[in-house]
């Protein structure tokens, strides 16, 4: 017997899509009822493309080889105490906000791809699916492994899963993931495979991994390193969703115009955390955030669009407005994180000098002429003993969950301000890109369980912020948050360099 | 002599997370334990699905079983991804070299034409049943509670597309890679009457709302029959018959229900020992289903093995729910 060697394409068909069999016994309708709901229409899984043609046994290989040398590094990092190389310990506050911003929405991710793993009619699309839940499962857990070290040497990483459920500015990313997981399938993949994972991936993710190598984060680099295949992986399937759809039957372009318009604001606004992160977390910064939104998004995406013309797919709706903020998102987000540090789960701190300067040559429009002024005034505060906190709540946009801190762009000193009624209630929006979201499915958002609200309403440990802050977020007051300078994560640091504090050079100066 | 390397010691401010602490102690936790354990999101989500309004997002109302604690569970082989991952590189390893020696060696040349055309007719179609079983378990991710629980099925459910892989490439290795053996096969399971109650209960498992009821219906009574069906009682008949090549073919099914079952069995127990309703409930779908599994099972089995196949199996069945205190 002869035995003819089998290319790859047709290996794949015969090793997977062919276990797939009509159903006799039961109607395909009881086995995948979520098919139809949302209005997509699928006239042929068959034509579906495989992104990637990886079958159990090479994927276990890979994935298994990635461990191994993975989990040396995380026990050469803690063997040798790794954490005292990061640049400044001021840095650790950007993989505090990864731990209890972005790892849980990993967690979503392996949850909501094991979902459409099992509801997608195509046995292709199923098992692609499938491989990206579990590759989310490993990056959760990896993340997990490498913050492990890190949480036994500062503050803020002990409690990242409750405080996800919970926290005022957590609500951001989680409702983005719940909103995508509510949704049906077809939605689900539009707004994390195809607009979080495919177009907006490299303004995330990847500017957190930067910044770990740029700040000496070798537990987090080689995470980052180490994932990077399985996103190449991830974002192939995510085009490869949109095309199918698009190809299926033109009922569908509508849908997912809708869609796309829809997720890349909703993403976008969560990657407020990213712009404050990349301009004032790190120390050693990789790129300012109006730099990287450039490359990864007008430029990347512009192009991207250009490709699903053809298909009748148009730029998405409010991407204008995005651009337009890019000069401001960051400082304005600091701003609300400086003034509530007293209530988040890391440090804040103002710029140095020479920070500041920085930010200056990098937003040569606006850090001059709007923050700037507003953060030296915040500095004089600080070194009269009076260092400002905002004893105020916030009022939430009903869809994005971020304080109304947003200005309007013709005029950066107002705030931006939107509202919509229904059912005889009012309802507030940072932007006409929420407000939009919100009155295409009311329904749906009218039950954000919005932080401030629930504050108001005593769900959340009681009328005292320091129930709310202290019994109900378990954040350690005093430790966890409140500025940089004098909290307990920079005394540590000193120490292990013999360092002054900041406070006793002046003293001594003086 | 030994050298002494001198580290510079930092004393921690703690030994593990916080929800780590609150479960195992005040001391450094195991990488199991700090990735399975209170992870999962559990309160305030914010929009009911659309897919299911009467129900929240991580709801643990999808079963009618009731745990006071879903993070009871321990699986005995402590997976996570890591060591889930190297745990099976390392059994494929040793399926790649047997596939490679088996196909070097020309072994599928060396069985006669009546012991090929019964492994394509009662062994190969499985990987139909396989693909079932990814699907019920993918289910039990999607829909169940606890990490230390949903996880494990991930693990399971690839398991068994990785097992309806093997069963195509022994397709391949019988009839030199023209795909014959999978499209017969593929007839078998669709019109052979020996192999319509084995899809019949397939496809009726594949509409089970319940998560923890697929459960036992694939992983635990089905799964339990089936496994010892095929790779033992079929296994010593292909050989006495003179197939006994095939054994080194379906080494990876037998290792890998060895592996699979002990974290079966722990999490069927511990579901048990927790209250009198959890073992009512599950002794109820039990009973169902294994009626249906007996009868449906018995044609493919007396083709496969001989007449008192299908009895041999419910012994191995009723002893390990016995074990599991059913």
């Amino acid at each position: 017997m002869s035995n003819r060697k089998l290319n790859l394409k047709d290996k794949y068909r015969l090793l997977t899509r062919d276990l797939e069999w009509e159903y006799s016994y039961r109607d395909y309708e009881e086995i995948f009822k979520q098919e139809s709901f949302e209005g997509i229409k699928i006239t042929d899984w068959s034509k579906w493309e495989d992104p990637f043609r990886l079958t159990m046994d090479s994927y276990w290989k890979y994935q298994a080889e990635k461990e191994k040398k993975l989990y040396a590094i995380f026990d050469a990092f803690a063997q040798n105490n790794g954490q005292q190389n990061v640049t400044d310990a001021r840095y650790v506050n950007a993989i505090k906000l990864f731990l209890t911003g972005v790892s849980p929405l990993e967690y979503q991710a392996y949850n909501g791809f094991a979902h459409v793993g099992r509801q997608f009619g195509g046995v292709g699309a199923r098992v692609a699916c499938q491989m990206q839940s579990l590759d989310e499962l490993r990056h959760v857990q990896t993340q997990i492994h490498a913050m492990s070290h890190y949480n036994k040497h500062f503050d803020g990483f002990q409690e990242f899963p409750h405080m996800h459920d919970r926290v005022w500015y957590l609500s951001v990313p989680k409702s983005f993931f719940d909103d995508a997981r509510s949704a049906g399938p077809f939605e689900f993949m539009v707004a994390i495979g195809f607009s979080f994972e495919y177009v907006l991936t490299n303004l995330l993710f990847v500017p957190f991994m930067s910044g770990a190598a740029y700040n000496g984060d070798m537990a987090t680099v080689t995470f980052g390193f180490s994932a990077q295949s399985d996103e190449a992986r991830h974002m192939t399937l995510g085009l490869e969703i949109i095309k199918f759809m698009l190809e299926q039957h033109e009922d569908n372009v509508p849908i997912v115009q809708r869609w796309i318009n829809k997720w890349l604001w909703r993403g976008y606004r969560v990657l407020t955390l990213v712009a404050m992160m990349m301009d004032y977390m790190l120390p050693n910064k990789v790129m300012s955030w109006q730099e990287s939104f450039e490359v990864y998004f007008e430029e990347a995406a512009t192009s991207l669009f250009k490709d699903l013309a053809r298909y009748g797919i148009e730029m998405p709706a409010y991407a204008a407005t995005a651009i337009e903020e890019k000069e401001h998102l960051s400082h304005q987000a600091w701003s609300i994180f400086y003034n509530y540090g007293h209530a988040a789960a890391f440090h804040t701190w103002m710029p140095t000098d020479q920070e500041m300067d920085w930010l200056s040559e990098k937003y040569p429009n606006t850090f001059d002429k709007y923050y700037r002024p507003r953060y030296e005034k915040w500095r004089e505060m600080e070194e009269a003993g009076e260092r400002y906190y905002n004893p105020t709540l916030p009022m939430l946009c009903q869809t994005c969950q971020i304080p109304m801190g947003f200005t309007d762009m013709e005029n950066p000193t107002l705030t931006s301000y939107r509202q919509s009624e229904y059912d005889g209630e009012r309802y507030n929006f940072c932007s006409d890109g929420c407000k939009d979201i919100f009155d295409h499915e009311p329904e749906k958002y009218v039950q954000s369980w919005l932080p401030v609200h629930q504050i108001y309403q005593g769900n959340c440990g009681g009328a005292e912020m320091e129930d709310v802050l202290g019994e109900y977020y378990r954040i350690n007051l005093g430790v966890d948050n409140l500025d940089f300078h004098g909290s307990p994560d920079e005394e540590r640091w000193n120490a292990w360099h013999n360092l002054q504090p900041a406070e006793d050079k002046l003293k001594e100066a003086s | 002599m030994t050298i002494e390397i001198k580290t510079a010691t930092l004393e921690p401010i703690r030994h593990t997370f916080e929800h780590t602490r609150r479960r195992f102690g005040d001391k450094p936790a195991s990488r199991y334990q700090e990735a399975s354990y209170d992870i999962a999101p559990e309160n305030n989500f914010h929009y009911r699905p659309m897919w299911q309004p009467d129900k929240l997002l991580n709801d643990t109302s999808r079963t009618a079983v009731v745990m006071e604690d879903w993070y009871a569970y321990r699986d005995p082989r402590q997976y996570y991804y890591g060591t889930y991952v190297q745990a099976r590189a390392k059994l494929q390893e040793v399926t790649e070299s047997n596939y490679a020696f088996f196909d070097k060696r020309g072994l599928a040349g060396r069985m006669s034409e009546e012991i090929r055309e019964k492994i394509i007719r009662c062994l190969i179609p499985l990987r139909h049943m396989e693909l079932g079983a990814n699907m019920n378990n993918v289910l039990c991710t999607a829909y169940g509670t606890s990490t230390v629980v949903t996880q494990a099925f991930l693990y399971n459910g690839m398991d068994r597309l990785g097992i309806a892989q093997y069963l195509s490439r022994i397709g391949l290795l019988l009839d030199g890679n023209s795909g014959e053996a999978l499209a017969q096969a593929k007839e078998h399971w669709m019109t052979d009457s020996a192999w319509q109650g084995l899809r019949r209960y397939t496809e009726n498992t594949l509409v089970i709302e319940d998560w923890f009821e697929v459960f036992i219906a694939q992983d635990v009574v089905l799964d339990t029959l089936v496994y010892d069906l095929m790779y033992r009682q079929f296994d010593q008949t292909i050989t006495e018959q003179g197939g006994s090549d095939l054994a080194m073919l379906i080494e990876f099914m037998q290792e890998w229900h060895k592996d699979n079952s002990r974290w079966v069995d722990a999490t069927l127990k511990t579901t048990v020992a927790e209250s009198e309703h959890n073992r009512e409930l599950i002794r109820g779908w039990v009973a169902d289903w294994q009626e249906k599994a007996v009868a449906d099972l018995a044609p493919l089995a007396e083709i496969a093995v001989g007449e008192d196949a299908v009895s041999a199996s419910v012994e191995v069945l009723n002893k390990r729910l016995a074990k599991a205190g059913l």
